[in-house]
């Protein structure tokens, strides 16, 4: 094979930088996507922001808690997304998040434990050590990923305020920034996004609170920079960009719940046998499969029942979807 | 107004090509001739091939009140050719549910069509279209005559349920669906507003339309 290499005054020459990097060229979509979508429905930028930049973390694998089922592609994690309050396409979070500002960030602790109060990220997980964890995640709309999260355990953090007896549940509270966060301008959801779980949820060590994703800290689209991951849930319940965590004595409000309480409830299970009113949720899905591959079957709890199944023993699970 | 011949050399040819523009482009990003069908592939088409279906249908729906406003009658030239694109990507998109997103999983399909009130309206909706595509050709039409004209009023069901189909299906934004809404509202409040002024203006000639009736396609082309 013939390599033509450019000489110095070769003016048919492509100078390395003219070449459009593969990231540049592949967002060009993206952009053009997300100007139409910010001209068709008022919201977004008046131009597109670069994307999120991400940094290199520091995590050892934790196999125990990993499945071995391939996880999706870097692309697919990062550029199929909800995360309304930057837009409720697919690829609106991506196309729209490029002005959110992760750092600084400060995360408040209030509600029913000894320690409450105010703490900026790096202190707030300092005491952990990373962990990737690579989970299933099943959407409410039936469609599933396999994502590397990194990580810290939810309730190793949550033991550090030290709940008290009251603490019967956790509340959490992602930041309201209607000016880097163009979907908050417009009230699809009761703004802020909040959610619930509880305490003894919360505690359960597949409860994990992510930093970041397949090695690198969360590009804003997933949540930058703190969100929430129980893979036996919903997808919806892993609140993102988290503000407040609040120990909480009353089962909290959450916000798919306010918008359709017949539709999406406060434990939101991962269930196969517990239909959405709208559709089945017998199988789902799996992003990445192709254009030909069928449906799987969706497992009870998302597959962690072993982990799981012990926090709702005698409970009616159709009742408390 | 343009002549006979520029509307069928020209103009119908032209809506043709912009009608089949989202199937060739859908087809292109499928071969990964140009970019691609992105994460969910089956859902992207999916929802293309439903979104142009129900705006056809409502671009169908409008071609008689656009006539009148615009005194343009040679827009009813169109009609027939635009009803039977929307009635060929509605038809897709069924096809592509059972086909691609379901897997011609019977168990799966036959409850959905009938226990969820999203997918019973879309199968409806279907339904309702095939005998207004079956008797779209010109002999269809004279065989049937002025039952012809009752036959196809059925569109003022059909789009209806099509953004009824398409609302229901949405999770919170229902912007999209509500802008349909209207649209549609404006197109079949139109013509209501036109059968009871006509009824009441001039009552003796109730029940004798004096505008060629609406909803019949020109008898020779």
């Amino acid at each position: 094979m013939l390599i033509k290499r450019p000489r110095p005054g070769d003016s048919a020459g492509i100078l390395p930088s003219q070449i459009t990097a593969e990231g540049t060229y592949l967002s060009r979509r993206t952009l053009l996507q997300a100007a139409l979508a910010a001209g068709v429905t008022g919201i977004g930028a008046a131009w597109p922001e670069p994307a999120s930049a991400t940094t290199d973390l520091t995590f050892k694998r934790n196999e125990a808690f990993s499945t071995t089922e391939a996880p999706n592609s870097y692309e697919d994690v990062t550029g199929y997304n909800n995360f309304y309050e930057f837009g409720t396409g697919k690829s609106d979070p991506a196309a729209n998040s490029g002005r959110f500002k992760p750092t600084p960030w400060t995360v408040t602790i209030s509600g029913e434990a000894e320690t409450t109060g105010k703490f900026t990220l790096e202190d707030f997980l300092k005491p952990h050590a990373l962990e990737e964890r690579v989970y299933r995640l099943r959407c409410v709309e039936a469609w599933s990923m396999v994502i590397p999260w990194v990580g810290v355990p939810l309730g190793d953090v949550l033991k550090r305020f030290k709940p008290t007896s009251k603490a019967k549940y956790v509340a959490f509270k992602t930041v309201m920034r209607p000016s880097e966060m163009p979907g908050q301008r417009y009230a699809v959801l009761d703004w802020p996004y909040v959610e619930g779980l509880r305490i003894d949820e919360a505690m359960n060590p597949l409860s994990l609170l992510a930093v970041g994703v397949y090695g690198k800290t969360l590009p804003n689209q997933n949540g930058a920079p703190l969100r929430l991951v129980t893979p036996w849930k919903y997808g919806f319940k892993g609140i993102k960009s988290i503000v407040e965590i609040s120990f909480t004595e009353k089962e909290p409000p959450t916000s798919w719940n306010i918008s359709a309480s017949h539709e999406y409830g406060f434990y939101a299970n991962v269930n196969p046998n517990v239909d959405h009113p709208r559709w089945s949720q017998a199988r789902e899905r799996r992003i990445g499969a192709g254009l030909f591959n069928a449906r799987i079957p969706t497992q009870m709890f998302n597959g962690y029942e072993k982990e799981v199944a012990g926090l709702y023993r005698g409970m009616d699970l159709a009742k408390n979807y | 107004m343009p002549s006979a011949t520029i509307v069928k050399r020209v103009i119908k040819p032209a809506i043709f090509v912009l009608c089949s523009l989202p199937l060739a482009w859908l087809a292109l990003r499928a071969f990964g001739v140009a970019g691609s069908l992105g994460a969910n592939p089956v859902e992207e088409i999916q929802d293309t091939l439903g979104e142009w279906g129900l705006r056809l249908l409502v671009i169908t729906l409008a071609v008689t009140p656009l006539r009148d406003w615009f005194n343009a009658p040679w827009l009813i030239l169109l009609r027939r050719m635009l009803g039977v694109f929307a009635f060929a990507y509605v038809l897709l998109h069924f096809l592509t549910w059972l086909i691609l997103d379901q897997g011609l999983y019977w168990p799966g399909i036959l409850p959905d069509i009938a226990k969820r009130p999203f997918i019973t309206i879309g199968f409806a909706a279907l339904l309702l279209l095939i005998p207004l595509a079956v008797t779209s050709t010109n002999a269809m039409m004279r065989r049937l005559g002025k039952r012809w004209k009752s036959l196809h009023r059925l569109i003022y069901i059909i789009v209806p349920l099509g953004v009824w189909h398409y609302w229901w299906q949405v999770k919170a934004d229902i912007r999209e669906p509500l802008i349909y809404a209207a649209i549609v509202a404006v197109l079949l409040g139109w013509r209501f507003w036109k059968a009871k002024r006509r009824r009441s203006v001039t009552p003796a000639h109730a029940g004798v339309p004096s505008d060629p009736p609406d909803g019949l396609p020109p008898a020779r082309e």
